[in-house]
């Protein structure tokens, strides 16, 4: 069995870096060195930092998908239900179930759902609104909304020697390597 | 040869002339300057006269609708036969120049172009602020906009009964709430990482909390931005058909009719292209005046403004072949009825003035636009847009009001005249809209901020370095 460390005093190490080349470099060290319970922080989205954390897919397909099919069939079922089965009205002489002319409700519920569903999909994958976390107590990290790039390795992380993790992290060409704070 | 479209270096490679970004920036600069538009930089005195103006012009709106519900739907010109007027004419003109917000957003996203990435937070506004302008019109051609909500949407009254789902009036009522909710979540979902990086430039207490709690806490993880992308990128999808399809229930209104001069099938496809001719010549008309007066030339470049030019050139022809066709096939259906109809527009009726300005300023004028010369000179660009905005209103006018004025029975033939309210709360809308409008690019960054970052040569990853 995994031994329960303790909780550390502080949340983990971050390295800073003023190009996006450094940081991808730099956490691709740090997750072939063996570090799991890594994330880094860009201004922009950059691809290659996704990747070299381990983030290969979303679900963000699968759920957007599901939101969809939802919508397909809400729509289309509300409408054949309120037509046809609980309150049939003759409509210009009409099919009850004109389908049809349900196509276009059908359609717009569809992307409705499935907009509603990728939306609020990646809010709550991400975790988001989270007012605070302990990443905003690193010095400069306010420059992770301009020009810096972050890596943070967690001391959570199996790997984690404090004094060895942060030498390692020094040696990828940081800018700096500080504490995080809870 | 041309010089100024296709220049080339000594080595006889094509080099772009006129970049999506100046050289030189960095995310810093970017950054900073975006920013300091909300941030920093005093309101401008032209804002206030502005906004002061715009404000007005929507207290007229204010005022007019409160005389029509407190009065009653006979303030408005509306008459039999012309039941359908102003209101429908003034929402579907809305309504349609919206769309080139979701069409620079959504559609150049999926075609990768990136010159949009300038001018699509501003164009998704002006899709929102539209939306709101255009929507206004239907609910209160309700007459009692309180009960709008029974007569739209299917929910469970006393009554036990619903709306008919094979009208395209219910139709519209699903597109047109679908494509403001889409289109406002959109909206918000790219600014989030925006408000962040306002949060942590903010200096006073206020606006770091507000942006704060907008921004939700996004610290630009690289979880959060792959979920993010993946997210964006079917959004945009997404919006793409919705697009199309807004605008197809919009025609659908008139195509679905049996009324001569809206039955036809060249509707959805000739509305379309009329939306996004609009929507471009709005975009124009609100794009040139800001980037010189917010220094914005940088960002929104002459490309910008010349591709915009050639997507409007474009869909103008789309829209000019829809009149040919119009008439065509008014001809060739033998139609008692549509050829009298053509007629009628064109040069018989009390309305060929209407007709042959639309012509004038949705075919002609704006076929200037061939010229190079034309296309890179921003007050002709400027007049140009101007003209197209006012070409697309007297289109819908001419849709709705001569069709309609000529009856089946000439003894239900009858003239429509607009009425001062009927002007009031068009212009009203227009104060509206403006208004919005300036509230947003004095409290929110205009550009996308982020995106801009990643049109930067700097921003890619070197992978020979990073391997």
């Amino acid at each position: 069995m995994k031994r329960r460390k303790e909780r550390p005093p502080f949340y983990g190490l971050m390295a800073e870096f003023d190009n996006p080349t450094d940081a991808v470099a730099a956490t691709r060290a740090v997750r072939e060195a063996g570090y799991r319970r890594i994330d880094a922080f860009s201004p922009y989205p950059v691809e290659e930092l996704s990747e070299a954390i381990g983030m290969h897919r979303t679900n963000m397909p699968l759920i957007v998908l599901i939101g969809g099919l939802v919508g397909l069939i809400g729509g289309f079922g509300m409408q054949w239900y309120l037509s046809v089965i609980n309150y049939p009205l003759n409509v210009g002489g009409k099919p009850l179930n004109s389908w049809p002319a349900f196509i276009p409700i059908t359609f717009e519920t569809t992307v409705l759902c499935a907009a509603l569903a990728g939306i609020f999909g990646m809010l709550a994958l991400n975790g988001l609104p989270e007012p605070y976390h302990p990443v905003f107590n690193t010095p400069n990290f306010a420059l992770a909304s301009r020009d810096r790039f972050f890596l943070l390795v967690e001391s959570r992380d199996d790997k984690f020697e404090r004094a060895e993790t942060a030498a390692f992290l020094r040696s990828l060409g940081p800018r700096e390597v500080t504490d995080v704070e809870y | 040869m041309s010089t100024i479209d296709q220049p080339h270096d000594d080595a006889g490679i094509h080099v772009t002339p006129f970049p999506v970004i100046e050289p030189g920036h960095t995310f810093g600069s970017v950054t900073d300057k975006i920013s300091a538009l909300t941030l920093q930089r005093r309101t401008p005195i032209w804002w206030f006269i502005a906004f002061g103006l715009s404000f007005a012009l929507a207290n007229v709106l204010l005022f007019s609708i409160a005389y029509l519900v407190l009065t009653g739907i006979g303030v408005w010109g509306n008459n039999i036969p012309v039941g359908w007027a102003f209101d429908i004419i003034n929402f579907v003109w809305w309504i349609g120049i919206g769309h080139a917000g979701t069409l620079i957003s959504a559609i150049l996203l999926l075609l990768r172009q990136s010159w949009r990435t300038s001018i699509n937070r501003f164009a998704e506004a002006m899709t929102l602020f539209a939306v709101a302008c255009a929507a206004i019109f239907p609910l209160f051609h309700t007459g009692r906009p309180w009960l709008a909500i029974y007569w739209l949407f299917p929910y469970p009254n006393t009554m036990n009964i619903w709306p008919n789902f094979r009208s395209p009036l219910m139709w519209d009522v699903f597109a047109v709430s679908t494509y403001a909710t889409v289109s406002a979540l959109f909206w918000f979902v790219g600014l989030i990482p925006d408000f962040a990086t306002l949060r942590d430039r903010a200096k006073s207490k206020p606006f770091k909390i507000v942006y704060g709690m907008l921004s939700m806490g996004w610290r630009g993880s690289a979880r959060h931005w792959a979920r993010y992308e993946a997210l964006y990128l079917l959004l945009a999808a997404l919006a793409t058909p919705l697009v199309l399809s807004v605008h197809t229930i919009v025609s659908f209104d008139f195509a679905v009719a049996q009324l001569p001069g809206w039955h036809a099938t060249i509707f959805p496809p000739y509305f379309v292209a009329g939306a996004i001719y609009a929507g471009f010549a709005m975009v124009l008309t609100l794009t040139i005046p800001l980037r010189v007066l917010f220094g914005l030339e940088d960002f929104i470049t002459m490309r910008h403004l010349r591709n915009s030019a050639k997507v409007m050139l474009a869909t103008g022809l789309i829209v000019a072949y829809g009149y040919m066709m119009e008439a065509f096939t008014a001809w060739y259906s033998a139609s008692e009825y549509e050829g009298f109809m053509m007629k009628n527009r064109i040069w018989g009726g009390p309305y060929w003035w209407a007709y042959m300005l639309l012509i004038l300023c949705n075919v002609l004028i704006p076929q200037i636009l061939w010229l190079r010369r034309m296309r890179h000179n921003t007050l002709v660009l400027f007049l140009v847009s101007l003209v197209v905005g006012v070409g697309m209103w007297l289109e819908r006018f001419v849709i709705i009001v001569t069709s309609l004025h000529r009856d089946f029975l000439p003894s239900s033939w009858a003239m429509y005249r607009p009425t001062l309210i009927d002007f009031s709360t068009f212009f009203g809308t227009i104060g509206l809209f403006l208004t919005l409008l300036l509230l947003f690019i004095r409290f929110l960054p205009v550009i996308s901020i982020f995106e801009m970052r990643t049109i930067l040569p700097q921003a890619e990853v070197k992978e020979e370095e990073a391997a």
